[in-house]
This record gives structure tokens, sequence and C-alpha cells, in this order.
């Protein structure tokens, strides 16, 4: 069973990647969200609704990870950032070149309103031994992602358990 | 519009209930649309290429947020717009590729009142594709508990989901 290497091991439960969006939260990719699943829900779309319910429009829950996504490209930058760098860190320092996303969990908190500007941070909960599976031979790991609000609110905190693989040889 | 919108309150909900079928034809725009919506750029995600020659699956296929969306618009058809997210867990065994037929499903497993007297509904919520199940989800809804309730409203301490 081959080691997991220091480096990595030393990631297990530190504070990564502390970083804030690229921009605002703003309805057009409420309502482009919405319009992706068809979802109809009265409180994304009528504002009078919106108001009653949640004192002014806010973003569907599950929106919660698409604010911190890079753009693809921006001035200056010369390689793309990658979203969730700590799976991606993974995969290259466990030399795995293929990843999948088996689990999520999220809990949601404070409602994410238009307007708010979101910071995130990324923890490595866990990485296991050397696992096969009908992908190939990788390792799964957990990292847990929390999105706090311009005034420290947690609004949502995220588990995602990947898993990186090396595809079989047929 | 708003005096008429519909919402299931707590009363309404007993362990067992099912949660109505529904049934989603993926193309190749379905997964390109939630992967745009969710600001995911992976190839796999729009590329048939990549995805069949680097990922060794048949299509492109569905990404984590894009089935989140669904999940909860699945849901919240069910409760209405009070209805407000506390917590899901979501499994995925398989991928939703273009070309498939996905079909949501629910059953309650809970209904309780908290200390704070928030209502809450635990659902178990999968998805198929033909007789494999591709994802499992486990969500954890609040309901208002009358019609004078709101979830929504809930903050701080009184929000425990």
């Amino acid at each position: 069973m081959s080691e997991l290497p220091s480096e990595v091991q030393s990631w297990i439960g530190q504070v990564r990647y502390e970083e804030e969006t690229e921009f605002d939260v703003e309805r057009g990719y409420i309502f482009t969200t919405c319009s992706s699943v068809q979802n109809g829900n009265p409180l994304f779309w009528d504002d009078q609704v919106a108001q009653e319910l949640t004192g002014g429009p806010i973003a569907p829950p599950t929106m919660l990870s698409v604010w911190f996504r890079p753009h693809h490209w921006a001035p200056g930058r010369t390689k793309p950032l990658q979203p969730l760098q700590v799976h991606f860190d993974l995969k290259e320092k466990l030399d795995l070149p293929e990843a999948i996303m088996t689990d999520n969990e999220i809990v949601f908190a404070e409602p994410v309103r238009p307007g708010d500007r979101l910071r995130t941070r990324q923890i490595l909960r866990s990485v296991s031994d050397p696992k096969t599976t009908k992908l190939g031979k990788g390792r799964f790991w957990v990292i847990e992602v929390e999105y706090l609000n311009q005034r420290d609110e947690l609004v949502g905190r995220e588990s995602y358990t990947g898993f990186g693989y090396r595809r079989s040889e047929a | 519009m708003s005096a008429e919108r519909h919402m299931l309150t707590i009363d309404q909900v007993k362990a067992g209930d099912v949660v109505p079928a529904f049934t989603v034809d993926v193309s190749a725009t379905t997964v390109v649309l939630g992967a745009l919506a969710s600001r995911d750029w992976r190839p796999m995600h729009h590329d048939k290429d990549f995805a069949v020659q680097r990922n060794g699956v048949k299509d492109i296929f569905l990404n984590t947020p894009a089935q989140a969306a669904w999940f909860e618009r699945y849901i919240t058809d069910w409760t209405g717009p009070a209805g407000r997210l506390g917590r899901m867990k979501f499994r995925m065994k398989d991928s939703v590729f273009a070309g498939d037929r996905m079909v949501f499903r629910g059953v309650v497993e809970q209904v309780e009142t908290d200390a704070t007297g928030c209502s809450w509904v635990d659902v178990a919520l999968s998805l198929k594709v033909g007789e494999k199940l591709v994802t499992s989800c486990a969500a954890r809804v609040a309901i208002p508990a009358n019609a004078s309730d709101n979830p929504w409203k809930r903050r701080g301490e009184n929000w425990k989901p």
C-alpha cells in the first residue's frame, strides 16, 4: 500500500485558499440557474413573493458553490484558476489524472442575496488509502468548503467527497 | 399571485408520504445549460470527445451543482416557496448523460418540530435513469407549521438544520 505523501498529509485539517468571490452575487445568474432547471419557484421570479417571504430577492440555496467559481479567463491571468483548488492539488500531488465527485453535502444558513460578496475557505478533511473501483485505482478524499458573507455570517457549509483515479487499462 | 401560491404545511405531511414523481429528458443542451449556469467550465460537461476519450464515458454528463439545482427544484415544487432547504446530502453512484431520461422520486422519512419550533421534513429522494439508481439524496427541509408561519424568517439560534 503506497504511503500518503507527507505534503498531502500536512494539508489535512489546514485552512487553505481563503478567497473572496470574483463578483457580487447578482440576479442574472439566479435567473440563468432557475431557467436551466426550469425552476418556476416565484420566490426567485416574483419580487412581491420575495419581499413577503424573505424580505427581498435571494438566490436558490443550492447555488452556493456557483459564486466562488472563477472566470475561465481574466486579464493578466496566465492559466485558468480552478474552483475547489484543493481537489486539483490532490490530483496533481497524487498523480491521479482523472477525478469525479461521489458525495456532496450542503448545509444552508443565512440566505444569499444579490449584492452579497462571499468569502470561502477550503479544508481537506481526509484522504483514503488506495482503492480500486470500476473506474480505476485511486483515492477518495473529503474537502469542506465554508461560505461567509460580507457581514461574516455563515451562509453555508459544503462537503465534497471526490475520487481521484488512474483509468484501468482495458 | 402571492395570495394564491401553493404552501405545504406540516399538518399536511406524514412519514411515508410520496412526493409526486418528476421526469426530465436530458439533452446535451440540458447538460450545457446546467454547467454554464453553475460556472463549471470543465470539458466533460460540454465536450463529448473529451468525455469519451479522457473520462471513458459515453457522453457529456450533468455536473454536481446542476444535479443539486434539479433536486432543489423538485423539492420546492412540492413544498411551495415557503419551503426552506436546511440540508442536502447526495451520493452520485453514476452519471446522468445527454440522452438519458431522469426520474425523481421522494418519500417522507420523518416529520418533526425542533426545540425552536421549526417544522422539519426529512425526505429520501432518488434520481433514476431507467431502473438504475444514479443519485440518492437525503434532504431536510423546513416548512411552515401553519399558514402564518414562515421558515425563512428564522435566523441564528432559531435556524438549526
